[in-house]
Order: structure tokens, then sequence, then C-alpha cells
């Protein structure tokens, strides 16, 4: 029996490895079972990041796995012949591999600083250095993403702002910078497709920012648990051309300014 | 290797037959001041609610594989209201308990109640704890909080539903989740209790190990199932009085209107404001500067069993003791200054993001150190393939992925994308359920004949550790390849996403896969309870294994030892050339030709 249990140990770096190439290599059965499609050129650093742990792990993974395996099947005490090595350990060994590992994590650490201080520090700044202003505030409430444009203005918390449910629309291929908060308990603002989370506090203002390289229709998800609707908070994101982007603003600044005076309209949805 | 007759000296409480009195059965195995029975009793009540948490567990992966779908055949009893279904209120509440229920009620009581109470006296050569009483009421704490926690699945939803992790303000304002006035409540009592009850405990360890090892048994000869406990111990001391301070806390911003965690003028689902002044990441802070050592107190254990089941089924001795101790030690030590990784996107200064991204990756090495160390025990030994030997290798095995994949959060850019999707809930099955369940099913395997003076069933073991092994990583690592589309967790219906809707047929995979797991787990149970009466009787050592225990009877009796233990060793001489048996009692005293005392080689 012993082969057997050794060989059901090598099993699972070949399936380990095979589930992952399987899903990675977009194969029938496991159809876009992989990192969504990206949009951001962040998220490709976030993404390459997460390639070369997983490629690193995956040898460690499969080295151990092996040399456990091969342990197993060679000392298995059925047929291994050999007397026990009587040995309490081995100084020499647990030097190196306490420092390898230790260098190992503390390079990887490292790398990943840049990259962080990009997507939470870094908040992109205009030409003359100052910081770039929000485009618009999205707030999250049981269970909605609430979403404000400055008007005309350009300023945000007046009159003339435009408000919107769950429907996000940015300009591709700029810099955009959205101030995120919630009104009432934890959300966390979620876009899959820019590799971009945060979690919303209430009592908290804080910014996001991206550039979205492609047009295109992307799910906005509520990643922290909200309360018994959590599931459907769902909002979308438009990512359309600069112009697009104008023209559709204008148009439901016009239609609000038109909804004023129908007294219906309590909730803006 | 093992002998098959029953042991005369059994002086045991079981040794009773009839006659006994109402008033000697309650003293002998209710309110027992003995620490095996308090230990067994620990372990009866932790592998009931192992049920209900799975139960639980497989409510989750109904919703998630046929969702909005009548339950079959228990649906109607259920879920009556909703016609069967499983209603959003009430995935919360799954998702909610279910982690509650594996964490406080069976992982957590079940490794230093179960097994900590059971092994610790016997392993040290002490005749009992060092305070019996007290022992007796970490016990009996645990059952007002089995009390609140069962009585929060009375008021609808039907358990408390904000998370394991309870955040404020959704914990905290009644109002945010409608009906939650009692249930969370209640849950907030029954996990302080939980807490409560540890707190005796790790302090009974703690004066147990230190003051009562039997003459000759150093710190460095005991074995690591014990070195475990004991650090363990210490965690438990030092950052559960945090996690009670802040349930107190959330209790008294629930029930009495301060503000701990409510920013001022908070209002959610039309409550009133709160008077507020605090900080919802108050709360986050205070719950992982428990959790996260917690999640240690939840494997530290779990490893020094495994390291002594390995050692023993390779008959060989664990390669690098004391390097062994020190990551114990280290991962306990760096465990403490890790718990930011929990909050890398919760909106906490992003600059503290890159110290915790360090030592979290730092705390990877001593866990890297242990891999290694149990790979070279293996390395030249005998294995034996019996069941605890295959738990536990599985726990080697399985424990690789477990640590690796942690690498993946504890990369701060990579964890913007993982946090909170299904990669994080495959880590910490990987961890908590393919590492320390394993290793549990491992110890009790090998502890059995010590604890009930019979055998379970090799077979069925191993065809239960099969069919678990096969099963566990059907449901979970597919999680791993979840995560990586992004699928987040604690959705009640996730396929309302265009992201996510494709990955309706893997989920349904896994729950099949999950349902076959629990149901595997009926093989367990019967073996478990079969064997307590109709298992093959052992002496006093059936697996030739070197520690103190296997020198005490079979179930030991009230006092442990029938004899004074002198310990002469460390407990993993297996392979010595001073005996002629590959094992080598920590009691046989030296051999007294000079000729046959073995130098130890100098490295």
């Amino acid at each position: 029996m012993g082969r057997f249990w050794s060989l059901l140990f090598l099993t699972v770096p070949i399936v380990g490895v095979g589930i992952f190439v399987w899903a990675m290599a977009d194969l029938p059965g496991m159809k876009g079972h992989w990192l969504p499609e990206n949009i951001n050129p962040q998220g490709e650093i976030i993404d390459s990041l997460f390639m070369f742990i997983l490629y690193l792990t995956g040898a460690i993974f499969v080295a151990t796995s092996l040399v456990l395996f091969w342990f197993l099947w060679k000392y298995d005490a059925s047929r291994c012949a050999e007397p026990v090595k009587y040995m309490h350990g081995s100084h020499t060994l647990e030097v190196v591999w306490s420092i390898l590992p230790a260098a190992t994590l503390l390079f990887i650490a490292i790398y990943q600083m840049n990259a962080w201080a990009d997507a939470k520090m870094r908040r992109p700044t205009l030409p003359d250095g100052s910081l770039r202003p929000p485009l618009a505030e999205v707030t999250g409430r049981q269970f909605e993403w609430r979403i404000r444009y400055a008007g005309k203005d350009g300023i945000l918390g007046n009159e003339d702002d435009v408000s919107i449910a769950n429907d996000l629309h940015v300009p591709a291929n700029e810099e955009v910078v959205l101030k995120i908060k919630s009104q009432d308990v934890l959300h966390s603002f979620f876009l899959p497709n820019l590799r971009l989370k945060q979690d919303v506090v209430p009592g908290m203002k804080q910014h996001v920012w991206f550039k979205a390289n492609r047009t295109g229709v992307f799910d906005i998800v509520c990643a922290e648990l909200c309360g018994w609707g959590h599931y459907k908070m769902r909002g979308r994101l438009t990512v359309e051309s600069r112009d697009d982007f104008n023209r559709w603003l204008d148009l439901q600044s016009r239609e609000q300014n038109r909804a004023e005076f129908t007294p219906t309209t309590g909730e803006a949805e | 290797m093992s002998t098959t007759t029953l042991d005369t000296h059994d002086t045991s409480a079981h040794g009773h037959t009839g006659g006994m009195s109402v008033g000697t059965f309650i003293k002998t195995y209710v309110f027992s001041l003995d620490h095996k029975i308090i230990g067994l009793q620990f372990l009866f009540s932790t592998l009931l609610w192992f049920l209900v948490g799975g139960l639980l567990a497989l409510g989750i992966r109904w919703q998630l594989a046929w969702p909005w779908t009548d339950m079959p055949v228990i649906g109607r009893m259920l879920f009556s209201a909703e016609g069967g279904q499983i209603s959003p209120e009430f995935y919360t509440t799954l998702f909610t308990m279910h982690a509650t229920v594996m964490i406080f009620f069976v992982i957590i009581p079940i490794l230093a109640g179960a097994f900590g109470n059971f092994l610790i006296p016997l392993m040290i050569g002490a005749d009992d704890m060092a305070f019996p009483t007290l022992n007796m009421l970490s016990y009996w704490f645990m059952w007002p909080a089995f009390i609140f926690i069962g009585m929060s699945f009375f008021w609808p939803p039907y358990g408390a539903g904000a998370g394991w992790t309870s955040y404020p303000p959704l914990s905290v304002v009644t109002q945010a989740a409608p009906g939650s006035d009692w249930a969370q409540t209640m849950w907030l009592l029954g996990v302080t209790m939980v807490g409560i009850s540890s707190m005796l405990g790790s302090v009974n360890y703690l004066t147990t190990i230190i003051q009562m090892r039997a003459p000759g048994m150093t710190m460095f000869r005991l074995p690591l199932t014990i070195w475990a406990m004991f650090i363990t111990a210490i965690l438990q001391a030092f950052a559960l009085p945090v996690l009670t301070a802040a349930g107190f806390m959330q209790l008294m911003d629930r029930v009495l209107g301060t503000g701990f965690f409510l920013p001022e003028g908070l209002i959610a689902n039309n409550s009133d404001p709160a008077s507020g002044g605090g900080q919802p990441i108050l709360w986050q802070h205070l719950f992982w500067f428990y959790s996260h050592p917690a999640v240690y107190i939840m494997i530290l254990p779990a490893m020094g069993m495994v390291s002594d089941i390995i050692a023993c089924f390779a008959r060989k001795p664990i390669f690098g003791y004391k390097p062994m101790v020190y990551s114990i030690s280290g991962i306990a030590g760096l465990g403490f200054i890790v718990w930011g990784h929990h909050m890398f996107v919760s909106g906490m200064n992003p600059m503290l993001g890159m110290t915790f991204m360090v030592s979290t990756m730092m705390i990877a090495l001593p866990s890297a150190v242990k891999v290694f160390n149990w790979l070279g025990t293996i390395w030249g030994g005998k294995v034996q393939f019996t069941t605890p030997m295959l738990f536990a290798l599985s726990f080697v095995s399985m424990f690789i992925i477990g640590g690796l994949s942690g690498i993946f959060m504890a990369a701060t850019p990579v964890d913007i994308f993982i946090h909170d999707t299904y990669f994080i809930v495959a880590h910490f099955h990987y961890v908590l359920f393919a590492g320390t369940a394993m290793a549990v099913f491992g110890a009790i395997y090998f502890w059995y004949p010590k604890m009930f003076g019979r055998m379970m069933d090799e077979n069925l073991g191993k065809i239960h550790f099969f069919l678990t092994f096969l099963f566990l990583n059907g449901t979970f690592f597919t999680m791993h390849i979840l995560g990586a589309v992004g699928f987040p967790r604690r959705l009640a219906d996730p396929y309302d996403y265009e992201t996510f809707r494709h990955l309706l047929p893997m989920n349904q995979f896994m729950s099949i896969c999950a349902i076959c797991m629990v149901g595997t787990q009926i093989l367990f149970a019967f073996n478990f309870i079969y064997s307590m009466f109709y298992g093959a009787p052992v002496g006093r050592n059936p697996w030739g294994a070197n520690s103190l225990e296997w020198t005490a009877p079979s179930p030991p009796g009230h006092g442990n030892f029938d004899f004074q233990p002198i310990v002469y060793r460390g407990p993993y001489e297996y392979g010595s050339p001073e005996v002629d048996t590959d094992f080598y009692p920590q009691t046989q005293p030296p051999p007294t030709d000079p000729k046959r005392i073995h130098k130890p080689e100098q490295h």
C-alpha cells in the first residue's frame, strides 16, 4: 500500500499544476476561468506581480511536493531495507533553508512596494503639480452606489451636481480620480477589470484613481459584506470616449433639471 | 508492533461496572476534575459542533451551486416562509455561523480544550493539571457559549449575519440588518464566553507545563505537541483580553448607545443618528489583534501533533528539534505584528500596509523551516503508512499549498485584487480544513487507543482518509481558480454579475464534492463510536512510541501513572543504537553497558 499512498501524494503537484495550466490556457471546460480582462495600466503591474508570485510559489510547491513523494516512495517501510538514519538534524541545512527563503521573501516584499504606492499613495497630479480633483463622488449605501458629478461649474457639492445611481461613466485614456465614501455601513468599491478595490468607511473620505484604456461596460462589485442585500449591490462602469462622456453628462444634467419640476422624484433612479 | 492484551493495571474510572450511584456517575463523568474526562468532554462537544458547522457549510454550497432553488426534502421544513429556498438574509447567517462555529466552537476548543487537556499532563508526566477546578470551569464556561450561540438561531434572520468578523456599523446598528437585534447580541455573548473558557484553559496550561513536569523532563525534552500547546497558551493569554474588551465595547455600542465604533451622526437604514465619535476601523484593529494570533492558535498545536505523529511513523528522530521549537516561537512572536494584513484595503493608512507586508512575508519563513524539517524527518526513515500517518502527511502536503497561497495575499498590490475573493477562502480552508482538521483527524486516530483503550479500525480509517483527501481538494483547490477571476465571497447570488456568471458549473462541481466530503464523515463517526465498544483492545504502547503518555495504562486511570515517570531523554529517540528496539521510551534507563552508550554526533 505504501506505493499507492506515495503516488496519491504525487498526484497533488500534478493535478494542482494541471488545473492552473488548464485555466490559464483558457481551454474548453474552463473558459474565462482566469484573471478577467484588464483595462488599467496599473492593473497590468498587479497582474504581472500575481504571475510572478504564482511562478515562484508554483516552483516551490512542485519541488517540495515531489520531494515529499520521493521520500515516501523511497523510505516505505515495507520495501526499504536500509537501516534508519539515526540523526537529529543538520545545522548547515537549517541555516541554508532559513536564509534562502528569508532573502526571497524580503525581495518579494520590497519588489511590491512601488506598485502599492502607485495604487494607494501617489494620487495623480495636474500639470501644475496640484492633486487632480475627483471626477465624481461615489457613495455606497444599502444597497446601491450613488454617483455625483460636478455640474458645469466643476465643483462638487452644490446645486448643479448631477446625481445618478449605479451607473458610473468615465472617459477612456484619462487619469480618473474618484472620491469614494459610505453613507451607512462598510462597503467595498471593487472594479475587477481595473484591479481596483477600496473599502469605503462611514466617516472617512478616500480617493481612488485609475486610467481605463478600453471602452466598454464593466461591473462594479460590492466586496465587503453590507447586509442582506449585499449580493445585489451591483453597479455598472461605462468607459467611453471623452466626447461620448461629455454628451452623456450633458444629457444627464439636462434630464435632471427637467425632472426638478416633477414632484415625484424623491430618489434619483 | 502492537500488543493486544488488555492491561491488568487498568484502575481507571472506566473499570466501574454496574452499581455506580448517580452521584458518582455525575462526579466521574459530568463534573469531573480529571483532565482526561474534561478533554473528552471537549472532544465530544466539539465533534458535535463540527457536524453543525459542516451542515451550515452545505447550506452555503447549496445556494452557490443552485441559487434560489428549493432545497430537496429539508428545504420545506427549514425555510417554509420562503417556500424551501434560502433567503438572502439567511444566507448571511449561514456563512457567519459556519465560520463562528468552526473557529470558536470546533478548532480552538478541539486543539486547546480536547487535545491540550488530554495530552499535557500525560506527556509531561504529571498526574493532573495544576488547577483541576479551573480546568473543569474552562469546560463549563463553554456551555453558556453553546447556549448563547444556540439561542442566536432563534431570532430572525435565524442567526447573526454580520460575518464572523462582525464589522461595525453593520453589526452595531440594528436597523442596518433588520431583525438582528437579539441574534447579534447573543453571538457577541457567546464568543465572549468562549474567550473566558480559553483564558481559564491557557492559564492552567502555562502553569502546568512550567511547574509540573516529571523529574528529568527539561523544556528541551518536551514533545513538540507540548511546545506548541505552551506557545499557544501564551498567545491566548496575551491576545484574548483584547478581543474580550472589544466584544464588550461592541456590546455597549449595541445596547447602551455608546459610540466606540460609530462615526458621529451615522444613519443606517433610518436609524437614529449615532452619538458617534468613534471609528469603524478601530474594531478591525482590535478584532484582528486577537484573531490573527488566533489563526496561529488554530494551527500551532496541529503542527506539534503532526511532528509527533511523523517522527513516530518514520521511526526516526525529528529533524531539527530546536529549530522546530524556535520556529513555533517565531511564528507566535511575529503573529502579534501582522494583524494589519487583513486590512490592506480597509482604509487603513496605506503606509502601514508596507510595514505589515514585510512582517507578513517574514512569518512565512518559520513555516517554511517547519515544512523542510518534516521532510527531513521522513528522509532516511522507515515510513509506516498508518491512518494517523496518512493524515499527518496530508497535513504537510496541504499546508504547503495553504502556506504558499498566503504569499499572494501578503503582497499588498496583489491583495488589492484578490482581497475578499475566493482566493482567500481557498487559502484559509487549506490551512484550517486541509491543515488543522486533517491533523485533528490524525491525532484522533493516533491517541484514540490511549483515550479509550481500543484501536479504531485501520481499514475504515484509510478509506475515510482517501475520500476526505479527494473531496477536500475538489472543494477547495478550485477556489483558487475562482479567486483568480475575482469571484467575491459572501454573495448570495454572484451570478448577477456578468464577470462571474460563467462560474456556475465550477461551483456546482465544488458543491457536489463538498456534499460527498461531509457524507464521508459518516465513516468516521461510525468508526469512532463503534471502536469505543468493539475496537481491538490495546496495551500501553500500540504504536511503539516514546513519549510519556504511552507508558501509562490505556486508558490511564485517575492520577495517570501507576509509577513515577523519570525522564532520561527527549521523545524522538527512534532507531537509537543504544537499544535493540526501534523505539526508546523516555522513561527507559540508559543501558548499563558503557560500550552501548551512543555519543551524539557533532554538527
